[in-house]
């Protein structure tokens, strides 16, 4: 059977994508937080999975303000990176896992998560960027990739504990797939931040520090968290955090804390870094 | 018949406002900046983009936007955009078709300056003590 064995979280701050492709990772600035990834690209070369799903939001560049999905699943064979108004960034196609992705959906669904499915659709920075950090520029992703765009930018997001359950959810689908895989999961957004209003520019690094204590314990305190606690502590964008608890409730109630990163700024932005694998 | 515990929502929704210098971007928001937020989508188009920058109020003219919303995009009132329920991740294709980064307008939203703003980042970022009620802020 298919396993989810270790989780990956990561911020996905477009600067990153940006320094990145315009070969700024050496300047003083991005050197910090690109070296920051050094282990993660080893571990992830060694553990070297099948499949990623990786849950992201997408920031108006597949989905505009005429259809909301909550949660989605991508179906397709393939997922070119959007334009998001400079141009593609230039980096592979992600290549899906269709039969993998509907078997998913398909279970989610019987599990009472409506899903949306989508056969069609560009992936932006909030799936690109993770990729970037964990992989470098390789010619092809290593792997395949199911996509989970989650909506966190117009309120109300899922809640929190409703993220957790879909991550149980997800394992159980993944847990009834036939083949024998290996899948990493990845959450991804946050950490703390906030893009508009005179707030502006907030960072919480002692909030940001107990969500990700948590996360690496059990993940019962995250999962509690009530929206109001995220947007006064975390920042209104601190929201995107809610994915983590998906990629946490994924995995076993007891789990091993690879690796953690957190850099201030990125940007306007935290950035958090936390790896887990099933104890 | 009672509700049982089960059937009670637990997430509210209500205290939001007491949260300085923030907007909520919820649905009733996102109802209200629904033609700010497709017209700045438009500009992902290059021609759109042309378009626009050669007679911008002619441009605005094809959305039927409130004259608020028509004077603080023609303004680039960032802060007001927000208020009159335009979000953020939407605005973006504007200012980027304007040539300007998330860091310049949240610069702007806040009254610094670009290079002010960059380095209270520098320095950890805007700490929370002080920004968690309207009731700290004068």
């Amino acid at each position: 059977m298919a396993k989810i064995v270790a989780s990956v979280n990561v911020s996905h701050v477009p600067a990153i994508g940006a320094a990145w492709d315009l070969k700024k990772t050496q300047e003083p600035y991005w050197k910090p937080v690109f070296e920051g990834f050094d282990f993660s690209k080893k571990w992830i070369a060694d553990l070297k999975p099948d499949v990623i799903i990786l849950v992201y939001n997408d920031h108006a560049s597949a989905f505009d303000a005429t259809i909301i999905p909550t949660f989605a699943l991508g179906c397709a064979a393939e997922f070119p990176p959007a334009d998001e108004g400079w141009g593609p960034r230039p980096v592979p196609t992600v290549i899906g896992h269709p039969v993998m992705a509907s078997h998913i959906a398909q279970s989610l669904i019987l599990d009472e998560f409506d899903m949306t499915i989508i056969n069609k659709m560009d992936v932006d920075h909030g799936l690109t960027v993770p990729l970037t950090l964990m992989f470098g520029q390789p010619q092809a992703w290593p792997c395949k990739i199911i996509p989970l765009p989650v909506n966190v930018v117009q309120f109300p997001p899922p809640t929190g504990n409703r993220c957790f359950n879909l991550g149980k959810a997800l394992k159980r689908a993944v847990e009834s797939y036939p083949e024998d895989l290996r899948v990493v999961i990845f959450g991804t957004g946050g950490m703390s931040h906030q893009l508009q209003g005179k707030r502006a520019g907030l960072i919480n690094k002692e909030w940001d520090k107990r969500f990700l204590d948590s996360l690496a314990s059990d993940g019962e305190v995250a999962r509690k968290i009530p929206f109001i606690e995220y947007v006064r502590e975390a920042g209104s964008e601190g929201i995107e955090m809610v994915m983590w608890l998906i990629s946490r409730g994924a995995l076993n109630a007891r789990v091993k804390e690879i690796y953690r990163f957190y850099h201030v700024p990125a940007s306007n932005t935290a950035l958090g870094h936390l790896i887990l694998e099933n104890a | 018949m009672t509700a049982s515990a089960e059937d009670v929502r637990k997430e509210p929704m209500e205290g939001f406002d007491d949260i300085p210098g923030t907007t909520l971007f919820d649905a009733q928001r996102a109802r209200q900046g629904y033609h700010v937020n497709q017209f700045c989508m438009s500009l992902m188009k290059a021609e759109n983009r042309a378009e626009f920058k050669a007679d911008e109020g002619q441009y605005l003219g094809k959305w039927p936007l409130t004259d608020a919303q028509r004077e603080a995009i023609l303004k680039r009132d960032w802060g007001r955009m927000i208020e009159l329920g335009g979000n953020i991740y939407y605005l973006s294709k504007l200012f980027s078709t304007d040539g300007k980064s998330f860091q310049f307008v949240a610069a702007t939203m806040t009254g610094l300056t670009q290079e002010q703003y960059a380095q209270m980042m520098l320095n950890g970022g805007r700490p929370v003590a002080g920004n968690r009620s309207k009731s700290e802020w004068k």
